[in-house]
């Protein structure tokens, strides 16, 4: 399956990532809209690490054997066999917070409500993620991965 | 006969199952189940009662999950007796399963102090989806509850109860809730949310007797705590924790402690008799021993491996340690490992405490190894450090950023992020 790479040393801090994938995952899909008019303003999925002079972004890395599926209390995290994504049902999602507890990456939020989590769902709509499509030096890279 | 026989359908039976299919998709399973009914999330039958999850909403699998996966299961039967020798699982009625493989997933079963008046019509044990639609059938005539038990499942049928309007006293034994994974200072913090909530916290004290009402002695009235004092009441739900379910192993070769013991491919000592889940003493990585640790992840992970063991495909359970989320009373907290040792002098402690902000950050290290956090409210990097704790990593060169509430994956040094994270962010 394609997956986003992380260029760690192409990685500017300058967080266009985020507002990107923050209006990816709003109602308007509208820059302004969802920054000004959403309340609340949609989670961004992918967040950019900072820790001067390192920045990388990091989403969901929607793993092989995935943590936070064998946690999942409800059912909400599934793998998804045919297209290797992890897949989050906010519907079903209870927010435990376990699969919070168990991801390596810390890639999995509380989304805006506080009442279920929110995490890279790959933009499965689009060609390429919206974090990716957007990062201006190429610190985000979406390719064919191995395993 | 049946290639595979499972007994418990929760967790570890689940996992397993699933483990299994990924390697032999023909093979025969039977699954043999107490529970009338189909999979679903025991964690969630607090949501039952409060009622925010219907069945449905529990079901922690798809729809008709057993007969997508070729499952014949026993329903709402009970196996009764094992003979290891001649490899079968005696039931209920006189009948029995062959087997090649056995996994015993029998889970535990709530621990039930001896109480005077138990017997009462009202008393209710917090384990099964039984237990909740017995509580539901009750709410609506009742007032207020006492729940025995101050840990995890006091909390979260406390949650429920106040949120269908119910007047709760929480009785814990202890001096503080929660006091197996919070410190006194976290336990306090969530203390105070519970009691904001209107829910009354005696703690020190447990119940000692529970009395009728006037007009019917055989009906729950009221309890009386060991500090003398009675609590006028309509439900008493004891939730003080579970005990492994080894009825069926026992009088058998199946060597067990406070568990059943098992290796790291969650074999027993008998060969092809296997063992997962609550019922199970399982490697605790923190600890570096095996120990009974009754949670669903957990318990599901060693469903897993025990499923593709007996499958044929080797796999080894790296372990789990004490570990808990926390989303009651609407304050989230993470604990892992020893979040709240019993001698601090033997580890070095690192604390963050903004009580304005309700903030709660502590972490527990043994030679610049963490070994135990305690997180509230700020919660979503538990699982970095979670990681590191899992690999025994060395965090002395940032362990003081340990605390920051900008700590991230960034900030473990290249490269420690190498080793320890499966280089995918490469």
């Amino acid at each position: 399956m394609k997956r986003i790479i992380t260029k760690e040393e192409y990685c500017m801090g300058c967080g266009l990532c985020e507002v990107y994938c923050t209006v990816q995952h709003s109602k308007s899909k509208d820059i302004i809209k969802a920054y000004n008019r959403e309340n609340p303003r949609p989670t961004s999925r992918v967040k950019l690490e900072v820790h001067k002079p390192v920045s990388f972004a990091i989403q969901c890395r929607h793993c092989e054997d995935a943590p936070c599926v064998t946690a999942c209390l409800s059912g909400a995290m599934q793998k998804d066999e045919e297209t290797g994504l992890v897949t989050h049902d906010a519907d079903k999602c209870i927010g435990c917070w376990t699969c919070i507890m168990v991801c390596p990456y810390g890639a999995i939020k509380r989304d805006a409500s506080g009442k279920v989590v929110s995490k890279c769902d790959l933009c499965s709509e689009l060609e390429v993620p919206a974090c990716v499509a957007n990062c201006p030096n190429g610190a985000l890279v979406y390719k064919e991965v191995k395993h | 006969m049946s290639k595979y026989v499972i007994v418990g359908a929760s967790a570890a039976g689940i996992g397993a199952v699933e483990a299994i299919r990924e390697v032999d998709p023909i093979g025969t399973i039977t699954v043999i189940s107490e529970e009338p009914c189909p999979q679903y999330s025991r964690p969630m039958i607090s949501d039952l009662v409060s009622g925010k999850a219907n069945f449905d909403k529990m079901m922690c699998r798809e729809d008709k999950f057993w007969e997508k996966n070729d499952v014949q299961t026993l329903t709402g039967r009970t196996a009764v007796r094992l003979n290891l020798a001649d490899k079968y699982v005696a039931l209920d009625k006189g009948d029995h399963v062959d087997f090649e493989k056995l996994l015993i997933a029998t889970g535990g079963k709530p621990f039930v102090p001896k109480i005077e008046g138990a017997e009462k019509e009202g008393v209710f044990t917090f384990t099964t989806l039984s237990d909740a639609e017995r509580i539901v059938a009750k709410i609506e005539a009742a007032k207020s509850v006492v729940v025995i038990g101050g840990g995890l499942i006091g909390v979260s049928v406390t949650e429920a109860l106040v949120k269908r309007g119910l007047k709760v006293t929480m009785v814990e034994l202890k001096d503080t809730i929660l006091s197996l994974i919070l410190d006194p200072t976290a336990s306090e913090m969530v203390e105070n949310v519970i009691r904001k909530a209107g829910v009354t916290i005696a703690t020190g004290q447990t119940v000692q007797r529970i009395v009728g009402k006037p007009e019917a002695d055989n009906v729950v009235g009221g309890a009386v705590l060991t500090g003398g004092e009675q609590v006028p009441c309509d439900l008493v739900i004891i939730a003080i924790g579970v005990i492994p379910r080894m009825e069926l192993v026992s009088g058998t070769d199946v060597k067990t402690n406070r568990g059943i013991i098992v290796d790291k491919f969650m074999r027993t000592n008998v060969s092809d008799v296997y063992a997962s889940g609550d019922v199970a003493e399982a490697y605790d990585f923190v600890l570096g021993e095996n120990r009974l640790l009754p949670l669903w992840p957990l318990a599901q992970q060693e469903g897993k491996v025990a499923g593709s063991n007996m499958a044929g495909k080797k796999a080894d359970y790296p372990g789990g340690t004490a570990m808990s989320a926390l989303k009651y009373f609407g304050i989230p907290i993470i604990s892992i490992g020893i979040a709240n040792p019993k001698d601090d002098s033997a580890y070095e402690i690192l604390v963050k405490h903004d009580p304005e902000r309700n903030l709660y950050k502590k972490i527990v290290l043994k030679d610049n190894v963490i070994v135990g956090i305690t997180l509230v409210n700020d919660i979503e990097q538990a699982g970095v450090m979670f990681h590191l704790i899992k690999n025994g990593a060395n965090v002395k060169k940032f362990k003081q950023e340990l605390l920051s509430e900008d700590f991230c994956l960034a900030t473990v040094p290249r490269s420690l992020r190498r080793k320890v994270y499966p280089g995918e962010y490469k």
